[in-house]
Parts: C-alpha cells; structure tokens; sequence
C-alpha cells in the first residue's frame, strides 16, 4: 500500500476463536483512513466477525477469544485497560438488518448525543436536523420525529440508524452488508450516502456483492476461510488478482 | 363420508363445545357471585360495604373498609419491594451473569415459583414473625406481635419474585443481539443499553409480568392469611394485624352457613376481588397494546 495514505485501522497476527472455531487465523490488513474498504469473501468466511472486532462487539458473547493486535490511531484496542465505550464511539455500526432502538425517530439520533455530549434543546434539535439530513433521510421524517421509528419502511430504517451512527461523530463507519435486507432503491440510496459519507469518515463495508464492491471500493480485502488471501486498490485486486482463490472468485467460479 | 371425514368433523365439533364451555365458566363464577351477593346488596349499599369502617357481623355491620385498605397496603407494598428486586435480578441473569450460572439460578427460581404458598406462610411464620416482632418492628419503635401487614407484605414478594423474574429472564433473553449491539456501537455502556434499550424494548412482558405477580399477591390467601393477624381494623401502622380480602374469606368461610346475611356479605368480598382482578387484566391489555405500538423493535 502507498505509504503517504493515512492509515485508520490496522490488524497484527489478529486470530479470533468463536467457540473453539478459529474463524480469523493471523489477520494482518491496513485499512486507509476517509476511504471505502470493502471486505469480501464467500459467506461464513469471518467477513462480520473481522468488522465486529474492529469496535469490541465480539466480546459481548461470552464465548470469544480475541489474540493480536488492532491499532487504531496508534493506540492498540483491544488492551484491556482501554474504556471500551470511548473505543466503540469511534466506529459507527451499521448492521444487515436495520435495528431501530425502542423509541422514537427523534430519540434514535438523539440517543448517542445524550450520553455524549450532553446537550439538549434547541442544540439538539439542530444536530439532529443536521443528522437526519446528512443521511438523506430529513425531508421524510421532519413531520413526524416523534413517531416511533419502528414505523418507517426498512429502508427509511436503515437511513435512520446511519444518522444514528454518524450522530456522535465516529471516525470510522462499519457497515456490515447493509443493503441485504433492502429493496434496490433502499440499496441504491444507501450506496450513494456511503460514497458521499466516505470523505468524511472513514468506511469499511462488508459485502457479499461483488458488484457493489466494484461500485463503491477504493480498496479491497479479500477474506477466504478466516485468511487475508489478498488485498490492495480496488482497481488492483479486480482488474489484476494475484492469487488464483481471488482470480476464482472475481470470475464467480467461487462465492 | 368417509370415516377420516366424521372424525375431523367431530373434533372440530369437540374442541369447539369444550371452548365454549371453559368460556362460559367466566359467567357462571361471576353470576354465582353475584346472586349470591344480592342479599347483602338489599340491606347496605356498596358504598357502605366498602367505605364503612365496622365489621361486626353479629349486629349486622359489614364495613370492609379497613379489609380494603389491608388488603391495598399488602399488595401495594409486597409489589414495591418485589419490582425492583425482581427487575435488578432478571438483568443479571441474562445480561452480567456468567454462562456457567445462568441455568442453575433459572432453574430455583422456576422451582420456587411452584413452591405452594402454604409452604411460604408457614417458612414466613417460623422465621419471618420471630424476625419482625424482635428486631425490625423494635428498629422503627413499634411493638409488633410480628404478625402484621409488614410480614405478610414481605412473604407476598417473595412469593412473586420468581413470576417476575422468570416471565422477564425470558422477555430479556428474546431481544435480538443486534438490538444491543446498536446501543453499545454507539459507545453506550451495558448499564445505559439495559435501561434505555432493554428495559423499554420489553415493557410489554414487564407489565404482564407485574400484572401477573399483583394478580398472585392480590389474590394469595392462605399465606397472608397465616402472618397478617386476621384483625378487620384499620392498622395505624404496617407493623400492627390487618386482614385482606382474600384472607377474610378464608378466615370466616366456616362460620357462614349459620347466617344468610353474613354468607352473602362474604359472597360480596368474592365479588369484589373477581371484579378488581378483571379490571386490572383488561387495563394489563390496554396498556400492553399501547406498549407495543409505541416500543417496538
């Protein structure tokens, strides 16, 4: 990778073991800072599990072991006397399904900016203006925010968790397959925001389209059975696959 | 017709009469009631009966307030002590717990919920009355005889932990990872996530459950009516004798042949818990209907 690209994330020798499934065997990736990163691979690969050790979410089971390292601005994550919160703030998680928490529209964005920065009113109000608006989603809700969130469309549902996540400013945005449950408008106008959000955070997506890694990767990682088996530029890696697992899948002979 | 037919046909037939028929006991427990109950309602208004502070049936008085308020007061604060504790204790076995553990507790507290309530009021008569009368009653400095509202208010939460408990451990454990998983990416703590997500997200098993376990408190009689004294009097403190509905009933069962008059007040009290029982399940719908629409996840 060209050394003048700032990095945001990077794994050394990290191996995750999910009930004594070694799912990740020595991973080692760089991850450029405010580009999009696509990880693919054929599903069960540990595509979610490597995005998931990024912000800590594995260890919410209890189950998991976690070796290596993950560095994220210098600072290795998983060192045990980090506060794990202050690290998952960080990383924004958009997941497969969108998950709308119990409350309404409004209290969805504002949920992350309560614990964080402790504001309220009328600056609220505007952050959370600004949010809905960043994640194309303002002129559909701006009439009726205090409606439960769990009445959009899924597809509305998955803006409104990305105006969620980018609410208490994270750095990066995780983002695992998140168009999977939506109907192709939805898709399409989640892609366009990813493409858009990419300047100003970093974005690692997890897919299982190859197309859409075309449309949208400025770098790809290849994952097969829990090892990086490639990864660089996204022209790279698609126009000029170096090892044959990653030439078979790019033709679809693999999946 | 062929036989496979005739047989669909008369179960379907079966199911349907047996339906109808367990329906219908809602009815007929409530006519039943309230025949029997039309007696007493000849001679003193309801508001009499209810708002009159003098039970003395020998001279005709059939004041249940202070049963009312005894019986308000034992519900009221059995529910105060076993919500929270019953809340606190769930989270923990579902959400802080270690794998390991998580069984073996669920398993005594499921075992503890069928425990027969006799089996409570004699445990709560042997240790919890001695506990009362000598030690917490004299801390507030009220002479107790340790058979008061206090005790039977104690001995009804436990009796309820282990409803609520049970019906929320399993209401926490149905919320989907991914539910949690939201709250803390965006770098809440467990204890935020728990109380904003989890809590609201299974409001509407939390208020089954409470309005199960007031159900079982408002309604327990033989354990009340072991500890709580059995005196028709308006209590000037929690730590002196009261009586329940429930445990009047119990109390005075035997003596009601003798007199129409007095059966028939009985009658009454019967009535009453039917009708405050039914009252709080339709409001249980009602809110858990709201619930839903408004906490769904």
């Amino acid at each position: 990778m060209d050394e003048k690209i700032e990095q945001q994330i990077e794994t050394k020798n990290l191996n995750v073991t999910i009930d004594n499934n070694h799912i990740l065997k020595n991973i080692n990736v760089k991850i450029p800072a405010k580009k999009l990163t696509a990880i693919i691979g054929p599903s069960g690969c540990g595509k979610t599990t490597l995005l998931k050790s990024f912000n800590r979410l594995l260890e919410i089971r209890d189950d998991v072991k976690i070796n290596g390292k993950i560095i994220v601005d210098n600072i290795n994550i998983l060192s045990p006397k980090l506060n794990v919160p202050d690290i998952r703030k960080k990383m924004g998680l958009l997941s497969q399904k969108p998950y709308p928490l119990p409350m309404s529209i409004y209290e969805n964005v504002a949920y992350g900016l309560k614990i964080h920065h402790r504001i309220s009113g009328k600056k609220l109000d505007e952050t959370v203006e600004n949010c809905l608006r960043e994640a194309g989603i303002w002129g559909e809700v701006k009439d009726r925010l205090h409606d439960p969130a769990s009445k959009l469309s899924v597809g509305q549902q998955q803006r409104l968790c990305l105006a969620r996540a980018i609410a208490v400013q994270p750095e990066v945005l995780l983002c695992d397959e998140p168009t999977s449950a939506l109907d192709p408008i939805a898709a399409q106008q989640i892609e366009k925001l990813l493409d858009k959000l990419k300047k100003d955070f970093t974005v690692v997506l997890v897919t299982h389209t190859l197309r859409q890694a075309k449309r949208l990767a400025d770098y790809v990682i290849f994952l097969y059975f829990g090892y990086v088996i490639e990864q660089g530029p996204a022209n790279q890696v698609f126009d000029d696959p170096k090892q044959p697992e990653t030439k078979a899948y790019i033709k679809g002979d693999i999946s | 017709m062929n036989i496979r037919k005739i047989r669909d046909l008369i179960g379907t037939k079966l199911m349907l009469v047996l339906t109808i028929f367990v329906s219908l006991l809602f009815f007929l427990i409530f006519i039943i009631l309230f025949f029997n109950s039309l007696l007493i309602l000849e001679s003193h208004s309801i508001i009499e009966l209810l708002f009159s502070s003098t039970w003395n049936p020998m001279k005709d008085q059939f004041g249940l307030f202070p049963v009312v308020i005894g019986t308000i007061l034992v519900t009221g604060i059995s529910m105060l002590i076993a919500i929270p504790i019953s809340l606190l204790s769930a989270i923990y076995i579902t959400e802080y717990s270690p794998k390991k553990f998580k069984r073996p507790i669920r398993s005594f507290i499921d075992v503890l919920a069928g425990v027969p309530s006799v089996v409570f009021g004699l445990c709560a008569f042997i240790f919890l009355v001695p506990l009362v009368r000598d030690f917490i009653a004299p801390f507030f400095g009220v002479e107790s005889t340790g058979l008061c509202i206090f005790t039977a208010s104690i001995t009804l939460s436990i009796m309820v932990f282990p409803i609520i408990i049970s019906i929320c451990v399993e209401s926490f454990n149905s919320i989907p990872i991914e539910l949690k998983e939201a709250s803390l990416s965006i770098g809440a703590t467990k204890w935020e996530t728990v109380k904003k997500v989890i809590f609201r997200a299974s409001a509407p098993s939390i208020i089954s459950a409470i309005l199960l376990g007031f159900g079982r408190a408002f309604g327990e009689t033989i354990a009340v009516n072991m500890v709580v004294g059995g005196i028709p009097r308006v209590p000037s403190s929690i730590f002196h004798p009261g009586e329940t509905l429930a445990s009047l009933i119990a109390s005075k069962y035997g003596e009601l042949m003798s007199i129409p008059l007095y059966q028939s007040a009985l009658m009454f009290v019967a009535l009453t818990l039917f009708i405050v029982v039914l009252f709080f399940n339709l409001l249980g719908v009602f809110i858990l209907r709201k619930a839903r629409r408004r906490w769904k996840y």
